[in-house]
Order: structure tokens, then sequence, then C-alpha cells
């Protein structure tokens, strides 16, 4: 059988008393575009989290390609293909964009186990990387420092260093947060040509996104997955109606 | 697409490929401290210790200006070399001065290995903390087993044979000057290379973001343990040469003042750019030894009024200044 490209089997997380994560089972084909939405404090970040390993779960396991991952460290699933970008800008903000890109590049082919020769000795990491910014069309500012960019711009350096990886799974938590509307569009732009071969997860709150983008969604509240479909079916769902489009009436 | 956006990439490009190579300008350190030693031949015991103390610094520079580590307690590495080369010397006889300081350096390379691989789990004001603490550890380890360090009296008996068996020692530090300054060109080259090398730059993204390092894969622990252990064995070699050229080693080569003083002298010169190691040592050590004559009891203040000044308008310390007017003057040079 051919494996997901990720999977979560009954995962359950526990703060306390607090249950964050309940028996979350979700799956995430090759090549996949599905999105994940629930209401705010539904739990969607710390499912990031446990599948990216920043947290351990109280009960269950996650799954990368068939392969149990559960006991592997953030560190060593990200270097098995898991990337993700963040909510609010993790940046190597004293640096430039093409060494932002740089690194995780470097850091995937093990170029950085290297101390003796120079950086810049070695081309191969740097036109990588170039090429990575002239996908994203931001080849102008590679020099700059990325804290000098626009908003917009840092977003799309986030996820340049997500592709850097070369990830097999992506998680963007909200990619086009915090992004003027009239920039939204590069954001989109360039989740709609991401690699094909990526199993892509979105977290988004902007419907007009998530349904331009996904192939399917899941809705996560309070911690269960309440559904997971298409979007003609999520859309059609009673219960996400009321509880989505409630809560959206009024804010 | 426009013509323009595609110019700015294979220069971008060709930065990076040329950062690493050297610059005309990186001469002038060395020049002056070869020409100080023609100059002021009677300061050559005062060039040495600040040459150790360059490069005590510029260990410094690699665990906090480059990989972002807070320490307070660098001095038990510096330490560890002195007791190592002078016990060495001293209790085994062996005067032989350059196996004496690989013996320093290796020793101080175990000491960081050690501690890192524990301490480094670590950041922050915790680190800070740990650090201080196992440095005082040491300190009063030293301090009990006064039977081997000879506690507050200190190591002596030191005799160092010439240096390859040709080169004495006479009063002046003439060959004690250039030993060390051979030393640091040594050391200076192979901070040079890690600075500018891929695990170099690592090192800069885990002191820029920690967490994005370990969601992209980074080895984090590892890579810091690396650069903690390369760093403890340059102020070991300090150290030792320390002990070499005083011919005598007390506590104070492992005390909280000399961690503290280490920092004082980057950070007035300029974390994360080699160079500040320099001139913050330097200024610090020839203002001590100005001020210290002028006014044995309160020279301490004239230190401190420049590290206030510095941190306060000179962002980057005084190397920060030093390439901010570099800059400047280039441009009405065009």
């Amino acid at each position: 059988m051919s494996a997901h490209a990720l999977e979560t089997r009954a995962l359950f997380k526990n703060f306390g008393a607090l249950q964050v994560a309940r028996a979350i089972d979700f799956t995430l084909e090759r090549g996949a575009r599905c999105a994940l939405i629930g209401p705010n404090g539904a739990g969607k970040t710390t499912f990031v989290n446990l599948i990216t390993g920043v947290l351990k779960p109280s009960a269950g396991s996650v799954l990368l390609h068939g392969e149990d991952v559960t006991r592997l460290s953030q560190i060593k699933r990200a270097r098995r293909g898991i990337a993700r970008t963040f909510q609010i800008n993790q940046l190597f903000r004293g640096l430039s964009v093409l060494e932002n890109v740089c690194l995780a590049v470097g850091e995937r082919t093990g170029a950085c186990n290297n101390l003796w020769r120079a950086a810049g000795a070695r081309r191969e990491t740097i036109d990588e990387a170039l090429g990575l910014l002239e996908a994203l069309r931001l080849q102008d500012d590679a020099l700059k420092p990325v804290s000098e960019l626009p908003y917009g711009r840092q977003r799309l350096v986030e996820i340049a260093i997500a592709l850097g990886q070369r990830p097999k799974v992506l998680l963007l938590d909200e990619p086009a947060a915090g992004v003027p509307s009239a920039e939204s569009h590069i954001i989109l732009d360039v989740i709609d040509g991401l690699p094909p071969g990526i199993a892509v997860l979105i977290i988004e709150h902007d419907m007009d996104v998530v349904f331009r983008f996904a192939r399917s969604i899941a809705v996560l509240v309070a911690g269960a997955i309440l559904m997971q479909g298409t979007p003609q079916e999520v859309a059609a769902d009673e219960r996400v109606r009321t509880l989505y489009l409630g809560e959206q009436a009024h804010g | 697409m426009a013509g323009s956006e595609r110019t700015a990439a294979p220069a971008a490009a060709e930065f990076l490929l040329r950062r690493h190579r050297w610059r005309a300008a990186e001469a002038l350190p060395w020049l002056i401290a070869i020409g100080a030693y023609f100059a002021f031949p009677d300061y050559l015991a005062l060039g040495t210790q600040i040459l150790i103390g360059i490069m005590f610094a510029l260990s410094l520079d690699l665990v906090l200006g480059y990989a972002g580590i807070l320490t307070l307690g660098h001095a038990a590495f510096f330490g560890t070399g002195a007791y190592a080369a002078g016990l060495l010397a001293a209790k085994l006889g062996w005067g032989e001065p350059l196996t004496g300081l690989l013996f320093a350096g290796a020793c101080a390379a175990l000491a960081g290995f050690v501690s890192g691989w524990v301490l480094l789990r670590y950041r922050g004001l915790t680190l800070l903390m740990l650090t201080l603490a196992t440095a005082i550890m040491l300190y009063e380890l030293g301090n009990a087993r006064a039977d081997i360090t000879g506690g507050y009296d200190g190591v002596t008996g030191i005799v160092i044979k010439p240096l390859f068996g040709r080169f004495k020692y006479d009063l002046y530090a003439h060959t004690y000057y250039l030993y060390a300054l051979a030393v640091l060109l040594v050391l200076f080259v192979i901070a040079r290379r890690i600075v500018y090398s891929p695990f170099g730059q690592a090192l800069v993204g885990i002191r820029e973001n920690l967490g994005r390092m370990q969601a992209l894969g980074s080895p984090v622990h590892r890579r810091l343990v690396t650069v903690y252990t390369i760093a403890a064995a340059m102020a070991g070699v300090a150290g030792g040469l320390y002990a070499q050229s005083n011919a005598f080693v007390t506590l104070s080569a492992l005390g909280f003042e000399r961690s503290a003083a280490v920092l004082i002298m980057l950070i007035l010169g300029g974390t994360g750019r080699l160079y500040g190691a320099f001139v913050g040592t330097a200024v610090y050590m020839l203002l001590e030894d100005r001020l210290a004559t002028l006014s044995p009891e309160f020279w301490q203040f004239g230190v401190g009024l420049v590290l206030v000044l510095t941190v306060l308008f000179a962002r980057g310390g005084l190397f920060g200044l030093l390439e901010r007017a570099a800059r400047a003057a280039k441009r009405l040079w065009r």
C-alpha cells in the first residue's frame, strides 16, 4: 500500500486538565492541498506543533510516509521532510534574504557541517537559494537585510526558508496573516505555484484563501476533527455553517 | 519579466562568493603589532599580555559574538589552560613551549566539551548563571586542591625551554612577544575560517533565531558544543601562553574578574566582528595601564566611562565605529 504523506492516529494532548487535542485522526496524501480551519482556540497551532514535534503528544502517534516519528525530535522530523512556516515571522533578522535561505539549504545538504571551507567557496548552496528567491521573485532583495523588507515580502522569505528544506510535507500557518489585502495575492500566487509533489497543509482564517487553494478541508473544533472533506462537502455541512459562519457573523 | 529583475541576483551571488577573501585593510593590525615591536621595545611585556588578551577575547567572540552563547565563565578555560601549561612545566618538568600550549589547549577543550555538553541545553539568563556557577566551582576546586594548584600562592617554578630549542627569553619579552604574535596569527586564521564557513553561518543563524534553526532541522546542540569546545581550546592556549610568559599561575587566572574583564573588552571592541577583540582588548589594557599609573585606585572608573559611552553611543563597539568611519571616508573620497 502506498503510505500517506502524513498521518496522525488518535492524537491526544493535555495541558493538565485542559484537553487541546482529542483523538485526532488525520491524513494528508502525497501532493495534497488541504486547509485546516476552525474557530480561534480550536487548537490549530497546537496541532501543527504536535506534527512538527515541538510538542510531544499525551497519546497517539504521528506517521511520516508510514514511519512512526512520534518519538523523534523536531530537528529529526525536519530532516525527514516536515517543514513549516510560522504565523508570526521567524526569520534571521540580522541576515540578508539570501543568507536566510542559504541556511535552510545548507542545513539540509549538510554543507553547514563544514567549518573549514569558506561558505562562498561552495556555489551550490548559494545557487540553489538564489533559484528559490527567483521562483518567489525575491531576487532583487537578495542582499537586503530581511528586516528592511515590507512585511508581505518577509512572509515570502518565511516560505522560501521552508522550501529550502525541500520538504515532503509543508505546513503553512496563516501565511497571509498580517499582510495588507492589496499584497496578499503575491502570497496566494506563490502558494498556487508550490511544487505539486509536496503535501501542503494550510491553516487559514480567510475563507477566500481556503476555497481558492484547498482540494480538501479539515475542520477542527475544540481540539477534535469535526469533519474532513471536499470544499463542497464542508461548505454544505450544517454544523460547519452554524459554527463557522455564525462566528464570522459577529466578528 | 522585466530585464532589471534579473540583474540583482548574480551580483548577490558574487557578494557571498567573495565575502571571505582577505582585504588589504586586514593587514593593518599585524603591521601595527610588528611596528610596536620596534617602536616600543620597553613595553613588550605589556604587549605580550595584550596579544594574549586578544586571543582570549577572540575565543569569546566565537562563542558570544557569533553563536550568541551568553557566558560569564569563560575564564574557566583560560585558567584550565594556564594551570595545564604551568603544572606541566613546574611539576612534570616538561618545559617545551609549543607542546605545552597544545596540552593547555587540549585540557581546556576537554573542559569545554564536557561543560558545554551539559550547559548548552539552556539559554539566556539560565545559561549565564550556569556558566558563572561552573567557573566558580572550578575556582573553588583549585582553591581546595592547593596541594596541586598552590592555592593562593600559585604555581611557581615554571621553567620554559627556549622556543624551537634556540630562542631564549629575555627580561624585555622580545621572544615572548613574537611567539605570542605568531600564536595569535594561527588562532586568528582558524577563527576566521570558522566564521566564514557554512558552519559559522549556521552559528549566526542560531544566534539570530534558535527556534527557526530547530524548525529547519539544524542540529543546534551539536553546533553549539562544537564551537564551545573550539573556543575553550583557544582560551586554553591563551591561558597556557599566559602561564609560560609570566612563569607563574594563580587562581586569578580562573577568577570571575577575568571572565567579566574579557566580556567588557569584547563588548568595548564590538562583538561578532573578529577585529573587535583586537580593538577592545588593546584599548582596555592600554587604558588600564595608563590610568593605573595616573590613579591606582580609580582607573576602573575611566574604563567604566568608556564602556558606558560605547554601549550607549556606539552599537557594534569601537570597531563598529571604525567601520562606519571608514565607510563615510570612502563615500567622501568618491
